[in-house]
């Protein structure tokens, strides 16, 4: 395998990798650059748990490999959405409403929610079942979860 | 020791007497640091440190900096105890609830739960079990925090008194339990101490948000998989596809050639297969050397289990009568006027908790330290000794946070800890060494996973012309969970696990019989939230359901007639319901119907009344109202919480794709594509009430799983006229 130098804008920082080009951003992150707040659940883009933002939108980091970032693109994770007014509505309403349980998938419904709010600050239900059915929560969190969406987007209204 | 100050408050010594509390001897400096002394264990052993916020052997330091932080003597993984149990000692102590933080308890005798014996998180069992444990800590502390302030002051303690982290006395005398904290450590522990009644409670019932909270909305939080001290390798496992078999070879050659793995070796699995084992220096480069490895499979000697097969063997069995649970008169069945003969089918399921099974070992010539999200931290610890061959002494583990269980991590075997003690054993036979991580990916998830066993019931109910029952004779089929594992001794009685059974002999009276067949297949059987009563819920609850139709009775009035007088708290709970979802009141859509169900699980009972539709054959689950008998409720928002999960939990068992099938003796699903859970878009709308009550707490992780499924299933017999005999639900 041949290595793959590249320089991936993470939160607003430039960061060198030196890694085989097919490896997921996911493995970027976690493994190499020690970002653990973005989670693995099935690397698949089936459950939702490792979602960051690319240019703004929602993407599975677990299926997306370095090689396929051009310059210029720019990663947002979840380490940067407390600095994001957007992100951090988001996350003071998941704590007013309680939202967490197990807490693992939330890295994601953060950022999925916040991607939601960004491009609609209004969301209805269905609006918001379209946007977050593809993150899995097993604990059962969805209902605060909605409630918590709805609360952020009139907080932000 | 009884003071006056505790006026009207309870005193509950007695249970003190058992294990009284050590306070950390010698050490002074750091604060107040409370633990309990362990009976038969080395008193003094590992003495608490109080300048480290939780030391081996403590529950609770108050530290100068007005921090309270308590361990956790259980797992926390999304059911709130790191919450609950800090409000326990908060409440007795008069704590200012933004100064509680808390810490997960390393494997150690001295937190073994104080019902069970050991160490271990089940059974929904934390809040009611430790109610007591907590707040004595709590109100021993309170007693040497005010005891040092009088002492300060030179007043009496009973002019004295506690309030929101301060201890406040006579001419405006005011101390935070910060300061007080280092001179409280001086004094002796209180010999025995008195709880607060329930109408002294400030804390205890009120709405408090999670601890964790924060940290589980920003990333911050670190979970078993986040954890990886310097020089850590992942390490990723090729296991067998059918359980037990056995590695006939390998090629290692084009795993190796991936840059970044570094070994790869033959190790044993559980259940005495064998499988290959990848050194990489990151999940990826293990992955995609799992992928290209070859290896060939010696199958021939294991049991290759096939579903359809099972199912039908199964179907056969139940038409034979099995091993009796429970006596009864089944005579009046062969001339019954009215009979259902009714026959249900359950398959296995697995836990998939959203963080996927790992663990760290670092294994050392005279030590080994463990970080993984154990539920079972005093099996696990004993099997890390016995696997490694070091003294249990030797052995740390430490419990991390984890991302849901649902059983999973509760694994009588240990298996997964074991299989990676065994690879940092293997590893350091190659002559290496540092940490291992030994990772599964949701595949490995899927496919080597403890399942909820697969059941068939069997029922034949016969009925007088009013409708009355007069026999119900009832056959379980299927593999016990606890047989061959050290939960046997308790569970099983006279050839019939418990856990098959719990939940049908209830609280109805009605004239039945229950017999048993324990079933041998290869696949490991587990319990799965709320065990039994995943099965044995669903099968009572339609069934009492359709006993109502046949009596041309309403399925609430019905169940409250067959409850009676003796269960109140069933009554109470099921009043609650219809009250609160206008059940007979409200007219609903056209389409739709209510759905009912009650079942009383860990000690508390859950009732749901459920707003369902079915349109051209799909049904939808549109709103629940649950109301809950768990008595005291400690934080109504975890109670909350808990029915919200565990509903949506059983709803998802419903859902089509709900099912872990065998074929050839593998699993065939392997990811979220093909094993089904709930989304977003399946989720109703959730109202839960709580029945009050001051009675000591009852379980709350797992009852809100069994009445919910059949409560839909009555739904959509109502709507429908078809009555739904398996899970997952096929209406078509």
């Amino acid at each position: 395998m041949t290595q793959f130098q590249t320089t991936l804008n993470i939160n607003g920082q430039d960061k060198q990798l030196d890694l085989d080009p097919s490896t997921p951003i996911l493995w970027a992150l976690r493994d190499t650059l020690n970002m653990t707040g973005t989670k693995f659940g099935c690397g698949a883009a089936l459950c939702g748990a490792c979602t960051v933002h690319l240019d703004g939108q929602p993407i599975r980091s677990c299926i997306t490999p370095i090689s396929s970032i051009v310059a210029g693109q720019k990663i947002t994770t979840i380490e940067a959405m407390e600095m994001d007014k957007v992100g951090k509505a988001i996350q003071v309403a998941w704590v007013k409403h309680d939202v967490p349980q197990c807490g693992y998938c939330q890295s994601g419904q953060v950022m999925s929610a916040t991607a939601l709010l960004k491009t609609n600050h209004k969301p209805s239900d269905a609006d918001i079942d379209a946007a977050m059915s593809g993150n899995i929560c097993r604990c059962g969190t969805y209902q605060r979860i909605r409630e918590a969406i709805k609360d952020a987007a009139n907080h932000l209204a | 020791m009884r003071n006056d100050w505790m006026n009207g408050i309870h005193n509950v010594g007695a249970d003190l007497s058992r294990r009284g509390f050590l306070k950390a001897a010698g050490v002074v400096g750091g604060g107040l640091v409370l633990g309990f002394f362990v009976p038969g264990a080395n008193k003094m052993a590992r003495a608490a440190d109080p300048k480290k916020p939780i030391t081996p052997n403590a529950f609770l330091r108050i530290a100068p900096d007005n921090t309270i932080t308590v361990a956790i003597n259980r797992l926390e993984f999304g059911q709130g105890v790191s919450t609950s149990l800090p409000m326990l000692i908060a409440e007795e102590l008069d704590a200012d609830w933004s100064q509680m933080r808390f810490e997960l308890a390393p494997a150690a005798a001295i937190f073994a739960d104080p019902v069970f014996g050991i160490q271990m998180t089940g059974g929904s069992s934390t809040v009611k079990n430790s109610y007591i444990q907590y707040r004595e800590i709590g109100a021993a502390a309170r007693a040497m925090l005010i005891a040092a302030a009088a002492k300060q002051w030179q007043v009496t303690v009973p002019e004295c008194h506690a309030e929101n982290s301060m201890v406040i006395g006579p001419l405006g005398y005011k101390a935070s339990f910060g300061s007080l904290a280092e001179s409280a450590m001086q004094l002796p522990v209180p010999d025995s101490v008195a709880l607060k009644k329930p109408a002294q409670f400030n804390i205890i019932g009120k709405p408090t948000l999670r601890i964790d909270a924060q940290a589980k909305s920003s990333g911050a939080q670190q979970f078993g998989i986040d954890f990886k001290p310097s020089d850590t390798k992942v390490v990723l496992v090729a296991r067998p596809p059918v359980f037990g078999a056995t590695v006939a070879s390998f090629d290692a050659a084009p795993a190796l050639a991936i840059k970044g793995v570094h070994d790869v070796f033959k190790i044993a699995t559980d259940r005495g297969g064998s499988g290959v084992a990848i050194v990489a220096n990151g999940y990826w480069p293990a992955k995609q050397a799992r992928d290209v490895l070859v290896v060939k499979w010696n199958l021939d000697n294991v049991e290759k289990l096939d579903s359809i097969k099972q199912l039908a063997a199964y179907k056969e069995l139940a038409k034979t009568p099995g091993t009796v649970a429970k006596k009864g008169d089944m005579s009046a069945l062969a001339n019954a006027a009215k009979k259902i003969s009714a026959e249900y089918e359950f398959p296995y399921l697995a836990h998939a908790p959203m963080e996927t099974l790992n663990c760290v070992v670092d294994l050392r010539d005279d030590a080994c330290t463990v970080w993984a999200g154990s539920q079972f931290q005093t099996f696990d610890h004993a099997a890390i000794a016995r696997t490694s061959g070091l003294k249990p002494e030797q052995v740390t583990l430490h419990t991390m946070m984890a991302g849901g269980g649902f059983g999973r991590r509760a694994v009588p075997t240990s298996d997964y800890i074991v299989e990676a003690t065994h690879i940092a054993k293997t590893y350091r036979e190659l002559g290496k060494s540092g940490p291992l991580k030994v990772m599964w990916s949701r595949e490995d998830d899927i496919k080597g996973g403890y399942y909820r066993p697969a059941h068939v019931h069997r029922v034949e109910i016969g009925f007088d012309k009013q409708g009355k029952i007069l026999a119900w004779d009832h056959t379980v089929v299927g593999q016990s969970i606890t047989s061959g594992t050290p939960f046997e001794k308790m569970m099983v009685k006279d050839g019939v696990d418990d856990t098959m059974i719990e939940g049908l002999d209830g609280a109805y009276d009605i004239p039945n019989k229950i017999s048993v067949h324990n079933t041998q297949a290869n696949a490991s059987v587990l319990w799965w939230r709320s065990v039994g009563n995943t099965h044995t819920a669903f099968v009572m609850e339609t069934l009492i359901d359709e006993a109502a139709h046949v009596a041309g009775s309403d399925p609430v009035a019905y169940r409250k007639k067959l409850l009676g007088a003796d269960h109140p708290r069933h009554i109470a709970a099921l009043d609650l319901a219809v009250q609160i979802s206008g059940y007979g009141k409200t007219k609903l859509p056209k389409g739709h119907a209510f759905g009912v169900a009650l079942h009383e699980s860990f000690d508390s009972v859950v009732a749901y009344v459920v707003d369902a539709s079915v349109t051209k054959n799909v049904p939808k689950l549109h709103r629940v109202w649950a109301a809950v008998h768990c008595n005291q409720v400690v934080n109504p928002l975890t109670v909350e919480a808990q029915v919200q999960g565990a509903a949506l939990m059983a709803l998802g068992s419903t859902l089509p794709g709900a099912a872990i099938t065998f074929k050839d003796g593998a699993v065939e699903q392997q990811n979220f594509n093909d094993y089904i859970v709930a989304r977003m878009s399946d989720m109703p709308t959730v109202k839960v009430s709580i029945v009050p009550s001051n009675d000591p707490p009852t379980g709350m992780g797992e009852p809100g799983f069994p009445p919910l499924a059949p409560a839909y299933a009555n739904a959509i017999a109502k709507i429908t006229g078809k009555r739904l005999r398996k899970l997952p639900f096929q209406l078509a």
